[in-house]
């Protein structure tokens, strides 16, 4: 261990009397105390007989041969289950019965939100798709909410699955691509037509996003979809020439941080009626509707990298 | 139009009971995916097309095919066809 103080400077600091008292060597009413660190309590059964010490008593209290009463009260319970569910099952169909028809006038939906966002959404937003101009310019702030909760999923698989060292990800065990025919020829071929236009169609999506359906979601699903596509027919090692860790760290950390400048940007200087700087454009251009087209470009981005990145780490522990 | 949304409807109902029954994982997977292509084309009819692309490009391609990956990771495919060598 590495201190910038030596040892006798170390013993002055608050930090050492801390670390002391923690480890419990020395009480402050009862000075040196013959204690040491506590070791973690360790059982000389293994794990398997343990289990099989339980799987033996749970076999002894639910004996149902013997039992007369668990047998009955097995019964009784699997009758009360099914009760349950079609009660719960009629409950929510008698509920479904008394909502509004869908499409009709007098719903309880059509109030006043949804006209301003009809009414006024090409001239605040710029978009001609209005769906795409609530979500990434009225509800920006909770796009960026959702976008996080992709970034913070990929976070917690990461911790769970990722192997740190490539020596360790070789092992046979953990690329189960291994046990696959390597060049399926078929499958290939199918990928050599199919991945360029998925992912152009993908592109054009996010791009087209303002003006037509789809948007960030949709496009960055469709491109995940063609790199995993591209990674089952060609393997891993073509797929890290052009997207490797370095690149998937860079991109997914840049799109969500730009995201994040953006939409601050734009809701302290554009919203509450303070001078917007940044121009709607003619609205049907692809330069248009201000933020819309890059929010739904950052957007693309960080799902596209999501997709990947699950299918990568379920795969082979890494990406 | 109707009629055919009708039509879609019982198979998306005829789906979700489906799943809950399949005894073979394989199965209800793909079961699982054919409810996510339904739902797609009930999407569109509802005049939704953006939800309609990301129900087919999440529900029907990737989470099938994440089951599909942890279905072969804890070997729950693969002794199945062993199984079925051994019968042979």
């Amino acid at each position: 261990m590495s201190r910038l103080k030596n040892d006798e400077e170390y013993a002055k600091t608050k930090a050492f009397h801390f670390f002391r008292w923690m480890k419990g060597t020395k009480d402050p009413y009862l000075d040196e105390v013959e204690m040491q660190p506590g070791v973690p309590y360790q059982d000389s059964l293994t794990l398997e007989e343990i289990m099989a010490q339980e799987q033996q008593t749970m076999e002894k209290v639910y004996d149902t041969k013997t039992n007369k009463w668990i047998a009955f009260f097995n019964k009784v319970y699997s009758v009360c289950s099914v009760l349950f569910c079609l009660v719960l099952a009629g409950i929510m169909l008698y509920m479904v019965a008394s909502l509004p028809r869908f499409g009709t006038v007098d719903r309880p939906i059509n109030n006043e939100v949804p006209q301003v966002y009809i009414e006024n959404g090409i001239q605040d937003t710029g978009a001609v798709n209005i769906v795409t101009g609530m979500i990434l310019n009225y509800r920006a702030f909770d796009t960026f909410g959702e976008t996080c909760v992709l970034f913070i999923a990929t976070t917690c698989v990461m911790v769970l699955l990722m192997k740190e060292e490539e020596k360790i990800r070789a092992d046979k065990s953990l690329n189960d691509r291994l046990y696959e025919p390597k060049n399926d020829v078929i499958l290939q071929n199918v990928a050599f037509v199919l991945v360029p236009i998925v992912f152009i169609f993908g592109i054009y999506v996010i791009l087209n996003g303002h003006l037509s359906p789809g948007g960030g979601f949709s496009g960055g699903a469709m491109i995940g979809a063609g790199m995993i596509l591209y990674v089952s027919a060609y393997g891993f090692d073509k797929m890290q020439k052009f997207f490797n860790e370095n690149t998937y760290k860079v991109v997914k950390v840049a799109a969500l941080c730009t995201y994040c400048v953006v939409i601050t940007y734009y809701l302290f200087m554009g919203a509450n009626d303070f001078n917007n700087h940044i121009s709607l454009g003619v609205p049907g251009m692809i330069f248009s509707a201000g933020i819309i087209l890059w929010l739904n470009i950052f957007v693309g981005i960080e799902v596209a990298c999501t997709m990947y990145a699950f299918y990568a780490l379920f795969r082979r522990g890494g990406l | 139009m109707d009629y055919f949304m009708y039509i879609l409807l019982f198979f998306l109902v005829v789906c979700a009971v489906a799943v809950s029954f399949t005894k073979n994982l394989l199965n209800a997977v793909l079961v699982f995916m054919s409810y996510s292509l339904i739902m797609s084309i009930v999407w569109i009819l509802l005049e939704s097309p953006d939800l309609a692309i990301t129900e087919a490009a999440v529900g029907a391609g990737v989470t099938s095919i994440l089951f599909f990956v942890t279905l072969k990771k804890i070997e729950a495919i693969r002794k199945e066809n062993k199984d079925e060598q051994t019968e042979k």
